[in-house]
């Protein structure tokens, strides 16, 4: 396919790897921030071609994984009334709650929908006039503008039986977090290219300044993957500390000002939970004002909420934060494993002990 | 999660959606959050909507950049 099988060349990547070989003698942590770089590196082996001082770190970018047990078990109480529909991207079935999961509340006999968009979940609720649709609004900046869309054009066509749970989250905030807590060295990031495709290079400017810390906006190709790597190099070698772009062919300085505005429309920043790793400062977004009559939060007297139970024994915050590989987790692979997994990190595909259990 | 996947713009409906093919796919898709695309674009697409047109100029740079180092 165009666009992606030239990136997978394996002559253009061999020519990368001898150059990456020609300036990089330091060890290095450099972190992958998203889950689809993680994946990408795994099943194109580039952990095995690179030098051996050049350590890739998993990041937080899996949105699933960061996702709370607080809010698995709000959108689980919803499924439990008849009144409600569920919907959701398929990777938040599985993902375990305090005592259940959608899954298990779809096997129970709860009307829980797969969706590819949130549009989808927009016409089930057209389909549907006389039950109230949950979508579970889980996702990073790449997500939320398609979120943010659908709840406009809700309003447009005025549809009232149309509700979103709110999870949206925000990648620059988690990375400051993680250089404010000191708990990993990174010397550099990989960010994440779909998110950068709507939030564009500025919102990194502060972390390169601020923290002397290269930030390289990747594609997920293992071309793009190499040459990102190549230019974190280029710039720990001169001791820069720069926002690149990359993934040119797809990342605007700007960003996509459309949908930029479309988020701003419908959502404020908050603070929000994220899961394993606590609290971090306006990292969240909620529904404004404006659009409350589409959050789900407004109908939350109508569900029981159960208490809250975190696994205690999980690690998935320290793999989360880059502290651990999943390796380093006693559950990995033992009792923790995709066909029954205890964390998050090992429900999405794209988290990194599912990408780990997978390909390691 | 934030996989977007890319594909050729074949046709653009008047409810601002287009037809996108993706490896011989047809999928349908919002243009609401990148209305600017024409027919024979190659877009990005994530969870129904297209994100952004790629750019073919700049798809290009990153072999002309490599290109002293293959020859």
């Amino acid at each position: 396919m165009k666009y992606i099988d030239e990136y997978r060349s394996k002559t253009l990547a061999k020519n990368i790897l001898n150059q990456i070989n020609l300036i990089s003698y330091q060890p290095v942590n450099l972190m992958e921030v998203c889950g689809t770089h993680t994946v990408s590196i795994f099943r194109n082996g580039l952990r095995k071609i690179l030098p051996l001082h050049i350590n890739l770190i998993s990041g937080p970018g899996c949105p699933v994984c960061v996702t709370p047990v607080r809010y698995i078990d709000e959108i689980i109480a919803f499924s439990r009334k008849k009144e409600f529909i569920v919907t959701t991207f398929g990777d938040m079935l599985r993902v375990p709650g305090s005592t259940s999961s959608l899954e298990k509340e779809k096997a129970k006999g709860a009307d829980i929908r797969m969706v590819y968009s949130p549009l989808d979940a927009l016409k089930i609720a057209q389909n549907n006039p006389e039950k109230k649709i949950i979508f579970a609004g889980v996702g990073f900046e790449t997500t939320i503008p398609t979120i943010a869309s659908t709840i406009l054009k809700a309003d447009k066509e005025k549809i009232k039986n149309f509700f979103v749970l709110s999870m949206g989250k925000l990648i620059p905030p988690a990375m400051k977090s993680l250089l404010e807590s000191k708990e990993i060295k990174i010397n550099g990031f990989l960010c994440p290219g779909h998110v950068s495709t709507i939030i564009g290079s500025k919102p990194y400017q502060s972390i390169a300044s601020q923290y002397h810390v290269p930030c390289v906006i990747s594609g997920f190709e293992p071309v793009d993957i190499l040459q990102s790597i190549y230019l974190l190099l280029q710039q720990l070698k001169n001791n820069q500390a720069e926002v690149i772009i990359q993934y040119s062919r797809a990342v605007k300085p700007e960003g996509n000002e459309i949908a930029l505005s479309k988020m701003k429309e419908v959502f404020i920043t908050v603070d929000s939970d994220w899961r394993g790793i606590g609290n971090i400062p306006q990292s969240g977004l909620e529904i404004n004002d404006n659009f409350f009559r589409f959050n789900a939060r407004a109908l939350e007297s109508d569900i029981e909420i159960e208490e809250t139970l975190e696994f205690k024994n999980c690690r998935c915050g320290e793999v989360l934060k880059g502290i651990i590989t999943p390796l380093q987790c006693p559950l990995f692979k033992k009792i923790c494993t995709p066909e029954n997994p205890l964390g998050a990190c090992m429900v999405s595909s794209e988290g990194s002990c599912s990408a780990y259990y997978k390909y390691n | 999660m934030c996989l977007a996947i890319p594909g050729m713009v074949k046709k653009i409906f008047n409810d601002n959606t287009a037809e996108i093919e993706i490896g011989g796919i047809i999928k349908k898709a919002s243009l609401d959050l990148a209305p600017q695309v024409s027919v024979g674009d190659y877009v990005l697409l994530h969870a129904g909507f297209v994100l952004e047109v790629i750019k073919e100029e700049k798809a290009r740079e990153i072999f002309q950049a490599w290109k002293g180092n293959l020859d």
